[in-house]
């Protein structure tokens, strides 16, 4: 679904990204690891046709995400505020992106319905703009707009960061049920080496741009993730 | 202490995203400010050459008769302009400076202010003429000037209150306009009760003290306003009212554009700053009048009468398209990576200039009252607007790479107003090519050719609608990565 070719990021004689080659599956539930800095949402952006990288490219569903955007009705994603429109609410964000992504209203509450429980009674409803929210509120909010539409591939950018830990483990469970349907590709990024191995099949650890592990999660992975950071 | 407060101001400044790219700007914004010092100075000097010499009458008694509409406009100038005093307060709260050293730093800033400055570049040369030329005694001179000081300041200060309040603006300009309106037609003159008051502060030291004493009454209220509400919860925070989901089905008739017209008319009604555009687009329904009322002589030309139907039909066009697409600069990235027809995003914004410029257009039908003739200048530029200007602002904006925080206003030092005097500069040139046309037409031939020249040029426009929205299109793809770093930097 996703290749990635000899992709490098520089940014003034720095390299921040440098991977020879990624391939992930169609279906695959892909967790990234690593440290501050190592690359990981500068490796989304890229994705996401965000950032311009230095050399290479990459292929989502067999097209260069730079050279067409056909790719983009296809895949959905959620790294940070920047993909909120503050001044809207909750429902008003999610028509407006079901809108885009080709789905009416009656699409949209039908698959909002499915996550009352994630919403914990604090999203639909409110009488708030979302910029007024919490941002554990807001990134609920960001995560399931990015499932608006039937994507194919889903990336999330630390879903589970500033999230309440009964959030936490909900989100598990979504995680894990999308990446039961082989149609669907979940690119998950995380600090925590707990969550992101138990929702994924595959992980990948990036150090300063460099793809150091690509490990398929096991019994053994938590702890050879925890090794390898304990450096 | 305030050596820190200076060096953070200092880099804050260098280091802001606007300052980096715009050197173009920046001199045009010198030279602005070069020419509106000279137009003080000699304004000063005319002024007192003038009244002295064409009119025979004293100089200062004649300003004086002016002065409270000098400072009532000074006011609504500074409402609409000046920035409050910026300064990233939050990371400083924890640190150990004392909060009232945080303000002094905030309100040392405004009284440094362009808008307190630029107004010595008037009276200063006037006062010297006084006593040079008019043979007043220096020490009244310097009374009157002291006194005047205090009332600019009063002014700087009453505006860092009233800045808190929304809609003050309209209570305060609908009064002014009544008052105006009065004298005009000679049912009431404010200015002769004003005019002893300005006198007195030339005549007498007590009456001097009067603004003195408002001054430090104001300056102690802001202070105090201030240092209480540094709190995150109080003057820092945003406050968040109760709000309804909005329907806005009924522009489905729109077709795809609907999409994004829903969106932008929630952006231009939840928003401060984009409300402001809306508050532009009326004051400058009035700019006209400074025109066709024949008051300010400069202006008498036909030329003019073109210039003038741009400003009255266009100023929601030329506020609100300058900045296309940076209204949406806080959540670019999201609208990136969707599949957006960008034509249907561009249209959307399209048809927002155009139906305020309708609007603006019927409104300006009291117009009339100056002669159809005027009013036909008027609908001559809305088509100006309508097909040329739309298209050329939007060319425009898609060069600014200006964030917009559309939240900003809330915070208790942000700054607060929106639109800037950037945004009214950069409106210029598209003034200018409608103003030659006339000017051939009415020149070579009549005022009617001149007219149909620019509506001419206004319906072929139109033709070029697609051509600059494809130009458009490739920017936005072209500067696509920059922009997204740029609107990264948030001042």
């Amino acid at each position: 679904m996703i290749a990635v070719h000899n992709l490098t990021k520089t940014y003034t004689g720095n390299t921040v990204l440098n991977i020879d080659h990624l391939e992930i599956p169609k279906g695959n539930s892909f967790g990234l690891v690593g440290n501050n800095g190592a690359g990981k949402t500068t490796l989304f952006s890229a994705l996401l046709d965000l950032i311009k990288p230095t050399s290479g490219h990459i292929e989502n569903n067999g097209i260069k995400v730079n050279e067409s955007e056909e790719w983009k009705s296809v895949t959905a994603a959620f790294i940070d505020e920047t993909f909120l429109i503050g001044y809207l609410t909750a429902e008003e964000y999610f028509y407006f992106i079901g809108e885009l992504r080709g789905q009416n209203k009656a699409d949209v509450d039908a698959l909002l319905s499915n996550f009352e429980d994630f919403f914990h009674g604090e999203i639909l409803g409110q009488k708030k703009y979302l910029r007024d929210l919490s941002k554990g509120n807001q990134k609920k909010v960001g995560i399931i707009a990015s499932f608006i539409g039937n994507p194919e591939v889903i990336i999330l950018d630390e879903p589970f960061a500033n999230l309440d830990p009964t959030t936490q483990i909900r989100l598990k469970k979504i995680i894990k049920e999308l990446s039961a349907n082989p149609e669907i590709t979940v690119l998950v990024s995380s600090h925590d080496l707990m969550h992101v191995t138990e929702v994924c099949d595959r992980i990948v650890v990036l150090d300063k741009g460099e793809v150091v592990k690509d490990i398929a999660t096991s019994e053994e992975t938590l702890r050879e993730l925890e090794a390898h950071f304990n450096k | 202490m305030f050596k820190h407060f200076i060096t953070l101001q200092w880099k804050s400044f260098w280091r802001s995203a606007s300052m980096t790219s715009g050197l173009f700007m920046k001199l045009f914004m010198g030279f602005w400010a070069v020419w509106l010092i000279i137009m003080m100075v000699s304004g000063g000097a005319g002024a007192f050459f003038y009244i002295k010499k064409e009119l025979s009458l004293d100089p200062l008694q004649v300003v004086n008769r002016f002065l409270i509409y000098w400072m009532i406009a000074d006011l609504i100038f500074r409402y609409a302009l000046q920035k409050m005093p910026v300064i990233n307060i939050k990371p400083l709260l924890l640190l150990p400076f004392k909060k009232k050293k945080i303000v002094s730093f905030a309100f040392g800033k405004t009284v440094l202010s362009f808008f307190n400055i630029v107004h010595a570049f008037f009276f200063i040369p006037f006062s010297i003429l006084l006593v040079a030329e008019g043979n007043h005694p220096l020490g009244n001179v310097i009374l009157w000037n002291i006194g005047l000081i205090a009332i600019i300041y009063s002014s700087n200060f009453l505006n860092i209150l009233l800045n808190k309040k929304d809609n003050l603006i309209f209570l305060v300009g609908g009064i002014v306009a009544i008052l105006i309106g009065l004298q005009y037609f000679g049912y009431f003159d404010i200015t002769v009760y004003t005019a002893p008051f300005f006198q007195g502060l030339y005549d007498s030291w007590i009456i001097v003290l009067i603004p003195v004493v408002v001054l430090i009454i104001l300056l102690a209220l802001s202070f105090r306003s201030f240092v209480f509400d540094l709190y995150l919860d109080a003057g820092l925070a945003s406050k968040s009212k109760d709000i309804k989901t909005e329907n806005l089905d009924w522009l489905n008739r729109f077709g795809k554009t609907a999409t994004f017209l829903k969106n932008d008319i929630k952006l231009i009604k939840r928003n401060k700053r984009a409300r402001s555009t809306v508050l532009v687009s009326v004051l400058f329904l009035f700019y006209g009048l400074l025109f066709f009322t024949g008051s300010v002589e400069q202006y008498d030309g036909p030329v003019f009468r073109i210039f003038a139907a741009i400003f009255v039909t266009g100023g929601f066009l030329l506020s609100f398209g300058q900045f296309v697409p940076s209204w949406d600069s806080s959540y670019y990235p999201l609208m990136m990576s969707q599949n957006i027809k960008y034509k249907e995003y561009l249209s959307s914004k399209w048809w927002l200039m155009v139906i305020a410029t309708l609007i603006s257009t019927v409104l300006a039908s009291g117009y009339l009252y100056y002669g159809w003739e005027v009013y036909l200048a008027i609908i001559v530029g809305a088509i100006y607007n309508i097909g040329v200007n739309s298209h050329v602002v939007l060319w425009a904006g898609a060069y600014v790479k200006t964030p917009i925080d559309l939240t900003s206003n809330k915070k208790a030092f942000g700054d607060r107003q929106a639109f800037n005097t950037k945004t009214l500069l950069l409106s210029l040139p598209k003034m200018v090519l409608p103003m030659i046309l006339y000017a051939i037409g009415h020149y070579a031939y009549s005022p009617y050719a001149g007219y149909a020249l620019v509506t001419i040029a206004g319906i072929a426009g139109f033709a070029f609608k697609d051509k600059v929205f494809d130009k458009i299109e490739s920017i936005y793809r072209s500067e696509k990565y920059k922009t997204i770093v740029a609107y990264k930097q948030k001042n």
